[in-house]
């Protein structure tokens, strides 16, 4: 977001921010996904 | 950065002044922020882990157990709903550690009253302290997300609310797996909440930190408000929360939301019981895991429907998206009633359509708003919509559960048991769609002159762009 419009984010600044979400995220789908298989496989 | 029209507030490092980006800032650390305050207040939706530890431990019955969870969505909504202006005045970063505080501290006085054997200070500190910290943590990011994405208002606030449904998927299997390794006496479930309070507030602080709005007048590169209302019901003028309940949009939307919400809840709150009675009479009846299958399923599609419906809407637009909620859903449900037992891949294909167009619904709300009423003082308007989610709690569930309890009396099984509600709900959708179709563009009598004036004037002595 410079005077041309353009941002210079921080990259670990990025990945920090969305790995801090993502990762407890994808651990919430992987057990989600363990009991779906109980629907199609049980 | 105040908003024109609303007075500053005092210095300090959760004044909104103190939020404003710098110019390096990416609008896409946003989204992540939001998050970590959605991802942890949708912890509520996986109380009931708690309800047969409780019950065991502190001799409760079913429904006192269930006390907690649902004074903290009525606080939800009546926090949101009167907080609103507030979170709007002080900023993103001062709703967020304000949410943050509660909701932490809801958790450590239920840890010491479960620890003391007091019940009541669960209900009080769960229910009422954490309930006001799910309300203003709930609508904390919303008009931010809207300000930093006016290009893609339905992507940004889908990405947040679909955190809410997201959290429980995270806090049911954590909750249960910390209850095993410390114990399902009052000494297990008091550390289990302790530890609960103490993460989620070290989680909800990156939000805290986070956070940032835009300086006045930012827009993101290339994108103008003008060329981009080219939907009639787009406006580039503000509505204040004091008008927006005064015009018919609103409660149009209002009728929308809450039967759209009523249609999705009544399945959900019922979905093993429902699938195991659906099919109870058939060569093929369902299994308690295969039911617990299903109600992963269903919360999957939730969480899906509430990014991608809401997204999708930046594209085709919002009325016709709630179209496509309220008319396809009215067929999914049509058709459930008139298929019966006979396939269950039927019945279960319909069940996630429409659970996906109930978390569409919720993420699609706030971007509507926007449209309708500008992004002045939207998070207080989402705020007050938000009482909807309220009723339509408390209607889907005593609909589908005082019919099947009263079918069940009269000797009836399988989709007899249900047919009556799923007519009803096809009603409500009907009336819902109706009420959609209702809504136009606010009168200009209700925008706000001076608001929509300083935004043009900010817009003309600041830069522009981002990304």
């Amino acid at each position: 977001m410079t005077k041309h419009g353009r941002t210079a984010p921080s990259v670990p600044l990025m990945i920090v921010a969305w790995a801090w979400v993502a990762l407890p995220f994808a651990y919430g789908v992987y057990e989600l996904l363990l009991k779906l298989t109980q629907l199609f496989g049980g | 950065m105040p908003e024109a029209g609303q007075r500053p507030t005092p210095g300090g490092f959760l004044s909104r002044a103190r939020t404003v980006a710098p110019p390096t800032w990416s609008r896409w650390l946003v989204p992540p922020a939001a998050l970590s305050v959605h991802l942890t207040i949708g912890q509520a939706y996986a109380w009931s882990v708690f309800k047969s530890p409780l019950e065991s431990s502190l001799d409760l019955s079913g429904t006192a157990s269930a006390l907690p969870f649902q004074l903290g969505i009525v606080m939800l909504g009546l926090s949101a709903a009167f907080g609103g202006p507030m979170v709007e005045r002080n900023g993103p970063r001062w709703a967020m550690f304000i949410s943050m505080i509660c909701f932490s501290t809801g958790f450590l006085l239920s840890a010491l009253g479960v620890a003391t054997g007091q019940y009541w200070l669960v209900v009080v500190g769960y229910g009422f302290v954490g309930g006001i910290g799910l309300g203003i943590g709930y609508i904390s990011p919303v008009s931010t997300l809207m300000k930093w994405f006016p290009d893609r208002p339905g992507m940004a606030t889908g990405i947040a609310i679909m955190g809410f449904g997201g959290g429980a998927l995270i806090a049911s299997p954590w909750s249960t797996q910390m209850l095993a390794a410390f114990g399902t006496g009052t000494g297990g479930i008091a550390t289990t909440f302790l530890v609960h309070g103490v993460v989620y507030a070290v989680f909800m602080s990156m939000g805290v930190f986070l956070v940032r709005v835009p300086p006045a007048g930012w827009l993101p590169r290339g994108w103008a408000p003008a060329k981009a209302a080219t939907h009639a019901l787009i406006t580039t003028a503000n509505v204040s929360a004091r008008n927006a309940i005064r015009t018919p949009q609103f409660w149009c939307l209002w009728i929308v939301l809450c039967f759209n919400v009523t249609a999705g809840i009544g399945i959900l709150e019922k979905a093993a019981p429902m699938i195991q009675d659906f099919f109870a009479n058939t060569a093929a009846p369902v299994s308690a895991g295969a039911a617990a299958g299903f109600v992963a399923l269903l919360s999957l599609a939730n969480m899906a429907g509430r990014i991608v419906w809401s997204s999708t809407s930046d594209l085709i637009g919002r009325k016709n998206m709630y179209r496509v909620y309220l008319g396809v859903g009215a067929l999914l449900y049509l058709t459930v009633a008139l298929a019966g037992d006979s396939h269950n891949f039927v019945f279960i294909l319909c069940a996630v359509g429409v659970l996906s167009f109930y978390g569409g619904g919720f993420a699609t709300a706030p971007a509507y708003l926007k449209d309708l009423f500008g992004t002045y003082q939207v998070g207080a308007i989402h705020g007050r919509l938000l009482t909807a989610w309220s009723l339509a709690g408390v209607l889907g569930p005593l609909i589908v559960n005082a019919i099947a309890d009263s079918q069940a009396e009269a000797g009836k099984t399988g989709p007899a048991l249900y047919t009556t509600s799923l007519y009803i709900m096809i009603a409500l959708l009907v009336v819902g769609f109706v009420a959609n179709e209702l809504i136009r563009p606010v009168h200009s009598r209700f925008h706000e002159p001076q608001v929509a004036e300083q935004g043009r004037q900010d817009a003309v002595a600041t830069g522009r762009g981002g990304s």
